[in-house]
């Protein structure tokens, strides 16, 4: 079975052609220009990660950027919005600040991103 | 009312604008150096932007890892802190005269003047207004650039509307289309004009296929709907004049409008001070120093044309802050003038002319999708450099680096550069 | 109970509450929209005319020569820019030659001084971008540019500081004639009054069908216009009419006191009287009659379309009249703009002959300052204002330049902005090439601030043009 991909590990967005056998795994990859392209493909066909960005509300009101520390199961997307929509961060949070601690057992903290 | 004379003072650089292409110059600059220096920024901290731009995909080229836009920003902003590079913010430059006298006013200072030794340009971009595209239809709210939409969205922490169309597959409307359906919203088509994105493939990737939005190519608004807010738009297929095709109409409601149909630099304050601009690039015309034809006022950055990424933004303000304060220090040694032209194919170069002969870096964008071509660079009939392609496109910026040998052999040949695609 | 209350609060209402303010009478205004302004005033030529279009003896005729010449100094004690920029018809062919001839005539029938018709290399000495095909031209120096939606919020401003009362979102539903007095009723507030005055502009019809007049009908005619970045302002000096043909009467290029260049407008007949859409058609005759009548114009410099919908009597004059006590103010369509200094004394007199007493009010104070009169400071004078209150070295439109001091004062000067659009129309602030991008999330907290309402309260122009529907998180 074939699989195109285009690898967003950087901005370069190499096209990638997989080859993979019946069970879904990865036989080989073509098209990448870096090894960090083979790693993309393999996840993306067996457990797509994705790093959320969104904000978060403080407690006065006004919001902060912030982000997954890595990346998280792409499918737990919403479910990981929905734990950020839930939170309130402290008023003085500084950028690197953990505002939710192992956001739902993905071993991914929610981290902000700029200072308040 | 008793009026005092303005406030005067002076500074060997000024530096017009604090997001990534400012405060890069200004670090660059302090790292040669100098101390005297102030970067002016209208907003009210340093960053930009970036600022707004709370997506990752920041800093691979420059730091090695991926950031988000406030934390690529922070790391420049962190230097600039901790160098002690005095700046100020919530400062708007007014003008800028041909002897390098820079307007500015803030709440604290009012009016006031500073002469500056050098000046470097760095004020950005700003995204091109729906009137400019003359969509036929009603005006209701609802209508916003991608950019005020991100504004609303990251910075205020308001919805601008929950169902969603986006005109133009820029980059800026591509990231919103994750992020107004990260935050709730439907977003329901991005329709591009042209047959191909000018956004990046990753994000047409990560924004769209991942949320299963669909990318019309060949598409666009037609006519918009509704008195007070928006209640939907009519789109349609168009044909390869760009003309839309009657037949292929149809409706969308929707409660929003996001238009993402590319970037300006923002130049006005470089035209009123006589500065010439690049039709194409619409900045400044530059030599490899990325000064301007004012001796001594420097652009960098989206000010100069619109970078792909902001890591070249950064590159690119360091040669410019570096060679300001070269020329501060009377060093800057001008001795050839070598125009570069481009073919068309190629739509712009950036420098557009080399007045030094030392290895040089030049950007450039392609006017349309080509496949298996060789960037070649000619003097006369000699060729210079050739690098074969698979793929250009013009949402991303290419560079050749030349080096100082083959600028010294065009500098004997006394022809332009010429840059083309074969 | 008030003396008298103006239905509408367009130019010709502005300019007639404004008039009616020099007297010592309780005048109120209604108004159905959330700003003044908002009907055709809004959306029109900006122009000053001549006099020569309108037929000899008519209402339109005598209006328009009589506020024509009113203008220069109505304008001033308003503060609202005005130029008198003169006005080219121009023709080409020898047909429109004759045209141009037969307007002269009836120009100065009316009583337009300095018309001239020259041939095309006058033209060029005026015009150095006119049209290649331009052989002739009837030259109108009289003619002026003004814009009206300041004109019209200078009167209704300076009525208001000369006691004048002002009613927004008041829809009129409903006109009770009693003895001696009527009331006017919206769907949750009322006014009564000995006069009314109905310049409901599009709706004027059915304001006066409340009081069973239904002796005319008001149509709207569609005018669609493209406005271009001030770079391009400086390409015509003069307004360049079209020369009225089989085809129409034509669109004009003309520049703006603001300096932009105003392109328009379509004249298309409509029913539907919220209808201002732009059509793909429209604009595209739009960009054709233009670059006939001017070369050069860079239409990549667009920085917004617009429909305007004029007021159309079925008399095919104005339609100005008095009847036990309501007088109609009908069908002021162009030149109408021109006219209304002219108006709003003429109806003074129809409300004198219907029995008001009008008795001069010694408080009256003629001058309004200025709407930009900040822009026009020196930079020291400016920082004498800053040091007062700094806001006003906060810019918050970069392209236009307007500070927060600014958009302050619009919120709280007469009649004060309540939406983005009221802020933009007072100040310029998201005029500008970048048509409110980074402004308008600014403006939208300043007036939320200044208010004292939320940030999902504001909307773009009343009604239910909201801006944004609410917070992230919550939506």
């Amino acid at each position: 079975m074939k699989r195109e991909l285009t690898c967003i590990v950087c901005p370069r967005g190499c096209q990638l052609a997989c080859e993979l056998d019946d069970k879904g795994a990865i036989i080989s990859v073509e098209g990448n220009i870096c090894p960090r392209g083979k790693t993309y493909a393999v996840n993306e066909c067996t457990n797509p990660q994705r790093v959320v960005t969104s904000t978060v509300r403080c407690k006065d009101g006004e919001v902060v950027s912030c982000k997954t520390s890595t990346t998280i199961p792409k499918g737990m997307m919403f479910d990981v919005m929905k734990a950020i929509n839930t939170t309130l961060a402290e008023n003085n949070v500084k950028i690197g600040d953990v505002i939710i601690k192992n956001v739902l057992g993905t071993g991914a903290d929610v981290v902000a991103t700029s200072n308040r | 009312m008793s009026t005092k004379a303005l406030k005067e003072i002076k500074c060997e650089l000024v530096v017009v604008g604090g997001g990534p292409a400012g405060m890069a110059a200004a670090v660059a600059a302090y790292e040669e150096g100098l101390r005297d220096i102030l970067i002016l920024e209208r907003d009210d901290n340093l960053g930009g932007i970036l600022r707004q731009c709370i997506h990752n995909g920041f800093g691979l080229h420059r730091f090695g890892e991926e950031l988000t836009g406030p934390e690529y920003a922070y790391r420049y902003e962190k230097m600039v802190r901790e160098y002690g590079i005095p700046f100020m913010t919530d400062t708007m430059v007014t003008s800028i005269s041909e002897d390098r006298v820079v307007t500015a006013q803030n709440s604290k200072e009012g009016i006031f003047k500073i002469h500056a030794g050098a000046v470097v340009l760095a004020m950005g971009c700003r995204e091109r207004p729906k009137g400019a595209l003359n969509i036929a239809g009603h005006r209701p709210a609802g209508i916003y650039t991608a950019g005020t939409a991100q504004k609303f969205v990251n910075m205020k922490g308001y919805m601008p509307g929950k169902e969603v169309v986006i005109l133009g597959s820029g980059d800026i409307g591509l990231i919103m289309a994750r992020r107004m359906t990260l935050e709730g919203a439907k977003v329901k088509a991005v329709c591009e004009l042209m047959p191909y994105s000018g956004g990046l493939a990753r994000n047409i990737e990560q924004c769209l296929n991942d949320f299963g939005i669909p990318l019309m190519l060949s598409h666009t608004v037609v006519e918009i709907h509704g008195n007070d807010r928006l209640t939907g738009v009519t789109i349609g297929k168009v044909d390869e004049m760009r003309r839309p095709i009657p037949e292929s109409f149809e409706y969308i409601p929707c409660d929003t409008l996001l238009l993402s149909c590319g970037l300006i630099p923002e130049n006005e304050l470089t035209k009123d001070a006589g500065i010439s601009l690049d039709r194409i690039t619409n900045g400044a015309v530059v030599d490899g120093e990325r000064e301007t034809e004012i001796p001594g006022v420097f652009a960098c950055g989206n000010v100069l044309h619109v970078h792909d990424l902001v890591d070249y933004v950064s590159e690119e303000a360091s040669i410019a802050g570096k060679a300001a304060v070269r020329f501060i220090r009377g060093e800057g040694a001008k001795n050839v003038n070598i125009p570069i032209l481009a073919d068309g194919q190629i739509r712009y170069t950036v420098p557009q002319k080399i007045t030094e002969i030392t290895p040089t870096r030049v950007y450039f964008r392609v006017a349309d999708v080509y496949r298996d071509r060789k960037v070649t660079v000619t003097c006369g009939d000699e060729v210079l450099y050739q690098k074969k392609k698979q793929k250009l496109a013009p949402g991303e910026m290419e560079t050749v680096e030349l080096s100082a040998d083959m600028i010294a052999n065009a500098e004997k040949i006394g022809k332009a550069l010429e840059f083309k695609l074969v | 109970m008030r003396d008298v209350v103006i239905v509408g609060a367009g130019v010709i209402g502005g300019a007639i509450a404004r008039e009616l303010s020099k007297y010592k009478l309780d005048v109120t205004i209604v108004e159905k929209c959330s700003d003044v302004a908002m009907g055709a005033t809004r959306a029109n030529s900006a122009i000053v005319h001549a006099g020569f279009d309108a037929k000899e003896g008519s209402l339109k005729a005598k209006m328009n020569v009589r506020g024509s010449k009113m203008m220069k100094k109505f304008a001033e004690e308003l503060g609202v820019k005005y130029k008198r920029n003169g006005s080219l018809v121009v023709g080409f062919s020898e047909e429109d030659r004759a045209t141009l001839l037969d307007l002269k005539k009836r120009g100065e029938i009316n009583g337009v001084e300095g018309l001239r018709v020259i041939d095309r290399e006058e033209i060029l000495k005026l015009e150095p971008s006119i049209g290649e095909k331009v052989t002739v031209a009837l030259h109108a120096p009289t003619g002026a540019i003004i814009c009206p939606y300041e004109l019209c919020m200078a009167c209704v401003g300076n009525a208001m500081d000369n006691g004048v009362e002002l009613k927004l979102n008041f829809d009129v539903k409903k006109i009770e004639k009693h003895d001696g007095y009527y009331t006017v009723y919206s769907d949750n507030d009322s006014v009564s009054a000995k006069y009314v005055i109905n310049c409901a502009g599009v709706y004027s019809d059915e304001i006066a069908k409340m009081v069973a007049d239904d002796s005319f009908t008001v149509f709207p005619r569609r005018g669609e216009y493209m406005l271009l970045d001030k770079e391009c302002g400086k390409l015509v000096s003069h307004t360049i009419f079209r020369c009225p043909s089989k085809m129409g009467k034509g669109i004009l290029v003309s520049p703006t006191v603001d300096g932009n260049l105003l392109l328009g407008p379509t004249a298309e007949n409509i029913e539907d009287k919220e209808d201002k859409s732009t059509t793909a058609k429209g604009l595209a005759n739009v960009r054709m009659q233009a670059s006939e009548q001017v070369s050069g114009i860079n239409f990549g410099k667009i920085i917004t379309s617009f429909t305007g919908l004029r007021s159309v009597g079925s008399t095919g004059d104005f339609i100005i009249n008095e009847n036990d006590g309501f007088i109609n103010c009908a069908g002021i369509e162009s030149p109408g703009l021109s006219s209304a200094p002219a108006i709003a004394e003429y109806v003074r007199e129809l409300l004198v002959s219907a029995g008001a007493v009008l008795e001069n009010k010694e408080s009256f104070v003629a001058k309004r300052r200025p709407m930009h009169y900040f822009k026009e400071c020196s930079d020291e004078e400016k920082n004498a204002i800053i040091k007062e209150n700094p806001a006003y070295a906060h810019i918050i439109c970069r392209c236009e330049m307007v500070s927060e001091g600014e958009i302050v004062e619009a919120i709280h000067t007469n009649p004060g902005a309540r939406d983005v659009d009221a802020v933009k129309r007072r100040t310029r602030s998201g005029m500008g090439r970048c048509q409110g991008g980074f402004c308008s999330p600014y403006v939208v907290e300043i007036l939320a601030r200044e208010l004292g309402v939320a940030y999902t309260d504001i909307t773009k122009f009343g009604g239910e043009s909201y801006i944004n529907i609410g917070k992230t998180k919550e939506v």
